[in-house]
């Protein structure tokens, strides 16, 4: 029975069935209605690039374009390298058709001018060039030998990216209060997870330690992080720091809330990384430590793979938590996607235009998480594609037994 | 040179251990092997053999007597018991390969990273190695493809990969589906024939009457009997040894 018979299959679920439609028709109606007839744009196409950027000065604005162009860049041959591999199985079409769309609609949607939407629409056409011939020559060997390096040159290329959107190379410095907007969402969450996974995974490990002052310690943090909310930790992080520090020596706010999102995030990363661990059977360990691996070895070769790909699915949750945690930094007074969004609405011009805006809010925040749980995806198919695929044993003779 | 003469290459003497909910698991076992030597350790369960067994390589600790394995004593010194690991491979009953690497992988993990040999060479050794367990054709799958006696075989070729003196066998065919013993016992087999130093804890009786230079009893966590197969079997001198064999044969 197709998915859509079982829409009708008794009386009780075509009841069932109808009554939906009717309810999501009505629902859909309303806000189509709405959106083209009563909605006012103009908020969202005047602000467009405060929302993506936030105050980021104007005549800089080309160091975001040239990090865009980076990190678009890096992701193309990432993506290839994948493809090469024949390790992106399934939503590889639907992730370019996804991106391609939203390249063609929204920007004209946003009313970006004509030099950035064809910029925009240059940037995809270099993912796709990227994707397409690192997956053609993936077998290369030149290819291979870089391939083997790549994740170190993604870490150097995102914190030289940062270093040049905050004035590096003579360029004019532009302070971390002065980003905003998506862009500040996402460079925040990005950043932050970037601490918190090694901080994470060192946490759960320090909790299954055999020393008890390690293990007592990193109980005690843990514990101490998952009882407190996110927001009393952020207003701590703002205010005890300039107690502490003399005034111009602590670090910029923005610094500040990072650290405490990475410390909170590292946390709640730590349990779920310990569920991984506490899943590795306990012969795996007897297994390399009788082979003569250290305990660094173990932990590094035997543990932490196998650990990581169980605890994936619960880290890929708390990495889309923080995402959304990230909103919390506009109470403390940071221009976050949602702060941005605030100060928009401030503006008297804009009275009263919430539902426009936070719509958009919406949409960007769920395209957000709805990427980093299709990555996820995708990773979780590659990770187990090695070894749950095919369990019937292969029926050939054993030499020895003849 | 006698087998007698050889070298010993483990010297258990005295060796007591309690659990740590206060039970008495070793209450003074003795054994010691020489060079080349074939040891069976049979024993109902619970009667302390594995554990035993795995002090031979520090998997678990003791509290009372003395193990040498190779010349070194196993103490607390962890330099001296990663050094006695390198040397003393292990066999599980669980195979315990690892699931998330490569059956060639397996092989290579330990001899790259702890003997720090270059990996081609390695490579080119598990290949053999494979060959001769006969999981040639399947170096590239992974453990969770392969039968239970095919991944046995292979546990087999990743500890031989370590080149080590002395092979431990901890129940080895007990996890096993019955018709896939004779494959991973033929493997050991030839292990013996090529005149590896064996310890192997084991309720076969066929392979033990047949490889063995000695079979032990263990009961209660002491080494009750240890004669040659023949006299085990065939004249047991101890009444507990009687029982025992009434039970399994």
């Amino acid at each position: 029975m197709g998915p859509w018979r079982a829409l009708v299959a008794t009386p009780a679920d075509t009841a069932l069935t109808a009554v939906l439609a009717l309810l999501l028709g009505w629902a859909g109606w309303g806000i189509f209605g709405w959106a083209f007839g009563r909605a006012q744009w103009l908020v969202v196409r005047a602000n467009a690039a405060t929302l993506m950027v936030g105050r980021y000065p104007e005549p800089q604005q080309w160091r975001l374009w040239l990090l865009l162009g980076m990190l678009v860049s890096l992701a193309g041959v990432s993506w290839g390298l994948l493809r090469g591999r024949g390790a992106w199985p399934r939503n590889d079409r639907l992730a370019v058709a996804g991106l391609g769309g939203a390249t063609l609609v929204l920007p004209p949607l946003l009313a970006l001018g004509a030099v950035n939407q064809l910029r925009l629409l240059l940037l995809f056409a270099l993912l796709l060039l990227l994707r397409w011939a690192l997956a053609r020559w993936s077998g290369h060997p030149a290819v291979l030998r870089f391939a083997s390096a790549w994740g170190a040159v993604w870490a150097v290329a995102y914190l030289g990216g940062l270093w040049l959107i905050a004035g590096g190379l003579g360029l004019p410095t532009v302070r971390p209060a002065d980003w905003g907007g998506w862009m500040f969402t996402l460079l925040i969450t990005s950043l932050t997870l970037l601490l918190a996974l090694p901080l994470g995974v060192l946490l759960a490990l320090g909790r299954r330690s055999e020393l008890p002052l390690l293990r007592w310690l990193s109980v005690a943090y843990i514990e101490l992080i998952r009882g407190a909310p996110l927001i009393t930790l952020l207003f701590l992080g703002q205010n005890l720091v300039g107690f502490l520090v003399p005034g111009g020596l602590a670090p910029d706010r923005v610094w500040r809330a990072a650290a405490v999102l990475t410390g909170f995030a590292a946390a709640y990363l730590a349990e779920a990384v310990r569920g991984g661990l506490t899943a590795v059977p306990r012969g795996q360990m007897e297994a390399a430590r009788s082979l003569g691996l250290s305990s660094a070895l173990t932990i590094r070769h035997v543990l932490l793979p196998q650990a990581l790909r169980v605890a994936l699915p619960a880290m890929v949750g708390q990495c889309i938590a923080l995402l959304q945690d990230t909103t919390l930094l506009s109470i403390i007074g940071l221009f976050d996607l949602l702060g941005t969004a605030r100060s928009v609405l401030a503006n008297p011009d804009w009275l009263g235009r919430y539902a426009e805006v936070y719509l958009v809010l919406a949409v960007l925040y769920w395209c957000s998480c709805a990427a980093l749980s299709m990555g996820s995806r995708a990773l979780e198919q590659r990770l187990s594609i090695s070894r749950d695929r095919a369990t019937v044993p292969p029926s050939t003779p054993s030499p020895t037994a003849a | 040179m006698s087998r007698d003469e050889s070298p010993l290459m483990i010297e258990a003497c005295g060796v007591q251990k309690w659990y740590p909910n206060g039970f008495h698991v070793l209450r003074g076992a003795d054994l010691q092997v020489r060079r080349g030597e074939r040891v069976v350790i049979m024993g109902p369960s619970g009667s302390g053999k594995s554990t035993f067994l795995r002090t031979f390589n520090a998997l678990e600790d003791y509290q009372e007597g003395r193990v040498v394995v190779d010349g070194m004593v196993l103490d607390e010194d962890l330099r001296q018991i990663d050094a006695i690991r390198r040397e003393v491979g292990m066999v599980f009953q669980q195979f315990n390969l690892f699931p998330h690497l490569s059956v060639l992988d397996n092989l290579l993990l330990a001899p790259v990273k702890v003997r720090r040999r270059p990996r081609a060479e390695v490579r080119r050794q598990a290949l053999e190695l494979l060959e001769r367990v006969g999981i040639h054709a399947q170096a590239d799958r992974f453990p969770g493809q392969l039968s239970g006696g095919q991944q046995q075989r292979v546990a087999i070729a990743r500890a031989l990969c370590m080149e080590p003196r002395i092979m431990l066998f901890d129940e080895p065919t007990s996890a096993l589906d019955p018709e896939m013993v004779r494959e991973v016992l033929d493997v050991m087999k030839q292990l013996a024939a090529d005149g590896m130093t064996m310890v192997v804890v084991t309720h076969e009786v066929g392979f033990a009457r047949e490889v063995a230079d000695r079979v032990v009893l263990m009961d209660e966590g002491v080494v009750v009997e240890e004669a040659t197969p023949t006299a085990f079997f065939g004249a047991p001198q101890q009444e507990r040894t009687r029982r025992f064999l009434a039970q399994i044969l």
